[in-house]
């Protein structure tokens, strides 16, 4: 990078913020000097208009246009049904549609049980503070450092090579042989779910943990007066006062595992029977040219997605009416 | 997480969050062991196997290439070595072979900054028309914004590529030609990208705090003759600070770590692609020069881990309300 690009980009990024401070700053100015006819109307295009104008030229319309694209062909014909027969036809697409399945029933499970029974462990225990950063870092972590990280503990050297990568080694260690992991179906698939688990157990961990704490103590302290242990009253009374953020977090993170990309992107690109829906998606629409069949990959994600969204607005709903 | 600072209004974990500041300090003073003996070495555990990845990729950042590729990390103490080289090759080596991470370093903060603050302002002032400009089919339009946050982004990315290399492509070409040191290539469509993207949930939670602003305040300006703009600026932005913080760090966090956005309308230049592209490309085309990937993937983690070891509360905060963003 020489300076001239250093300073370049030094222009682009304050000139954009400028232009930008310029731009609400004179329909500012000149909205407060409005006819007084009709003021309020110019007051009101003013705030809100930006925004949905942003929404409906760039979310609404693709999204029809999507819906339209997903019944072409790559150049653009109309075929119909087609991409969906192809998507549920075509052995590779199956195996697309299968893996999305396996990680959005393995993900959300895996990372709430870890995550809730992480929490009460450290629940009001010394350095809990500390406890919880550790788990919770990842969650600040790119998807793609944490595929490269994980990349580097499935790492394989061959026959008589020390091993660099720490699952291997533990293998060695244990007198087996090291293993390609990325390139061994079906493992691989749940090498990468391991990543995605391990990013998202940080979330479901702090979400608990804050609805735990607001579990009423007297509630707990009835329980133990009569004579309850410690896994009765976790079932009986814990669980059921932390109901509501269970459903969040559980649906947060199928919602989140439906449309992982990048993990599967950065650690196998979707090759030895990895992909995912979202991958896939990519990979048609971006580098193979077939829009129609990206687009009908997307509108599936999207059919997948629409009752988990759908359950939790209800869910919502209920509460806010209790209160 | 139970600090007494101003909470976003989350739907469904609000009730929780407000009895955590009451319950929070009492426990705080009883300060008890672990539940047991069990469970405290269950979560020792857990904390391990949580943080041993990154620190294994921290420790091997600093080995030499040789060592790196032959030996364990953990193996550290049979062959010691240390080196500051894998990070001076990733940031400042200029060989054609190198990854040349600095010029995409700044990508990323250039990015993500204008990609964070332009929702955040269009975003406000959308929430405070929801919340306190009265007109007909205010309730229709929320609910429809609201919406929106169903729609996953790919669906969008498709037709929104076409629109930008139609509409946007000529005016990047024409400010090539205005000021040569801009590239034709630049970051104007992953601005607006992000920034449509963050819209419906960014308006979603801050018409959530702006509209529990009481309403005497902005009666009471209203009354005493201050427009909209007066009341925006003057008393709604300054009361909405701890939301507006919590919305950018989730903000930032997320647009610094995408990688889908930034694939599909960065093009892939040094001129505008951000680490997290430059990261993917280089595993998949040197994944086994673990001496570069090892200090790259933690150039493009530092911004991220400060960000979070110092504002920690706020990014738990921005998480809990943005948790279905996307």
């Amino acid at each position: 990078m020489t300076t001239a690009d250093l300073l370049g980009k030094i222009i682009q990024v304050v000139g954009a913020l400028a232009a930008f401070a310029l731009v609400i700053g004179l329909l500012l100015f000149l909205i407060d000097r409005a006819p007084k006819r009709g003021r309020d109307y110019w007051q009101l295009t003013f705030f809100i208009a930006p925004a949905l104008l942003l929404l409906l030229a760039g979310l609404i319309y693709p999204a029809f246009r999507t819906s339209l694209l997903a019944f072409t062909n790559s150049s653009g014909v109309y075929v119909g049904a087609e991409n969906f027969v192809w998507m549920f036809t075509q052995p590779a697409a199956l195996i697309t549609l299968g893996n999305t399945l396996i990680w959005v029933v393995v993900v959300p499970t895996i990372s709430t049980a870890i995550g809730l029974g992480y929490a009460v462990f450290i629940d009001k225990s010394r350095g809990e503070k500390y406890f919880k950063a550790l788990v919770f870092m990842p969650m600040a972590i790119s998807f793609v450092g944490a595929g490269i990280i994980w990349r580097f503990i499935y790492d394989y050297k061959s026959g008589g090579n020390d091993q660099i990568g720490l699952l291997n080694q533990i293998v060695v260690w244990l007198g087996g042989q090291p293993v390609q992991w990325l390139q061994t179906s079906p493992i691989n698939t749940f090498l990468l779910i391991i990543v995605m688990i391990w990013i998202q157990t940080g979330f479901a961990m702090v979400i608990l943990s804050a609805a735990i704490k607001g579990v009423p103590t007297e509630q707990i302290e009835a329980a133990e007066l009569d004579g309850t242990n410690a896994w009765q009253r976790f079932t009986n009374v814990t669980i059921p006062g932390i109901r509501g953020s269970l459903v969040v977090v559980i649906t947060t993170i199928s919602i989140a595992t439906l449309k992982v990309f990048d993990i599967v992107r950065t650690m196998t690109a979707g090759n030895f029977n990895t992909s995912v829906i979202a991958n896939e998606m990519y990979t048609q629409a971006f580098r193979a040219g077939e829009q129609g069949r990206g687009a009908a990959l997307a509108i599936v994600l999207f059919l997948m997605v629409l009752p988990i969204v759908i359950y939790n607005v209800r869910i919502m709903r209920k509460q806010r009416e209790i209160r | 997480m139970s600090d007494n600072v101003v909470d976003l209004p989350i739907v469904g974990t609000k009730k929780n969050a407000l009895e955590v500041v009451t319950v929070g300090t009492k426990s705080a003073r009883v300060k008890r062991r672990l539940t047991s003996r069990t469970a405290t070495v269950v979560s020792l555990v857990i904390a391990i196997l949580w943080t041993l990845p990154t620190f294994g990729l921290f420790v091997s950042s600093f080995r030499p290439a040789g060592l790196i590729t032959t030996t364990g990390w953990w193996t550290i103490l049979q062959n010691p070595g240390f080196t500051l080289d894998n990070y001076k090759e990733v940031l400042l080596s200029t060989s054609q072979s190198s990854p040349q991470l600095g010029a995409y370093f700044v990508n990323s903060l250039a990015i993500a900054i204008p990609a964070t603050i332009f929702p955040l302002v269009i975003a406000s002032m959308a929430a405070y028309a929801f919340a306190w400009i009265k007109f007909k089919g205010s309730g229709a339009l929320f609910v429809l914004v609201f919406a929106l946050q169903i729609v996953p982004l790919q669906l969008a990315l498709i037709p929104l590529l076409q629109m930008f290399t139609a509409i946007l492509k000529p005016g990047q070409e024409a400010l090539h030609q205005l000021i040569p040191m801009i590239p034709a290539q630049n970051y104007l469509p992953v601005w607006i990208a992000h920034t449509i993207f963050a819209l419906p949930l960014a308006i979603f939670l801050l018409h959530n705090f702006i509209s529990e602003i009481p309403s005497e305040v902005i009666e009471a300006a209203r009354v005493d003759g201050a427009s909209h703009g007066q009341v925006f600026f003057r008393i709604v932005l300054p009361l909405a600070v701890p939301a507006l913080a919590s919305f950018a760090i989730f903000q930032f966090l997320w647009v610094w770590n995408d990688l889908l956005v930034a694939l599909i309308f960065s093009g892939g230049t040094p001129d505008v692609a951000p680490l997290t592209q430059r990261l993917a490309e280089l595993t998949g085309t040197r994944g086994q020069d673990w001496q570069r990937l090892t200090a790259a993937a933690f150039v493009s983690l530092i911004v991220p881990l400060i960000v979070f070891f110092s504002l920690q509360r706020y990014f738990v905060r921005g998480l809990l309300a943005g948790s279905t963003k996307g």
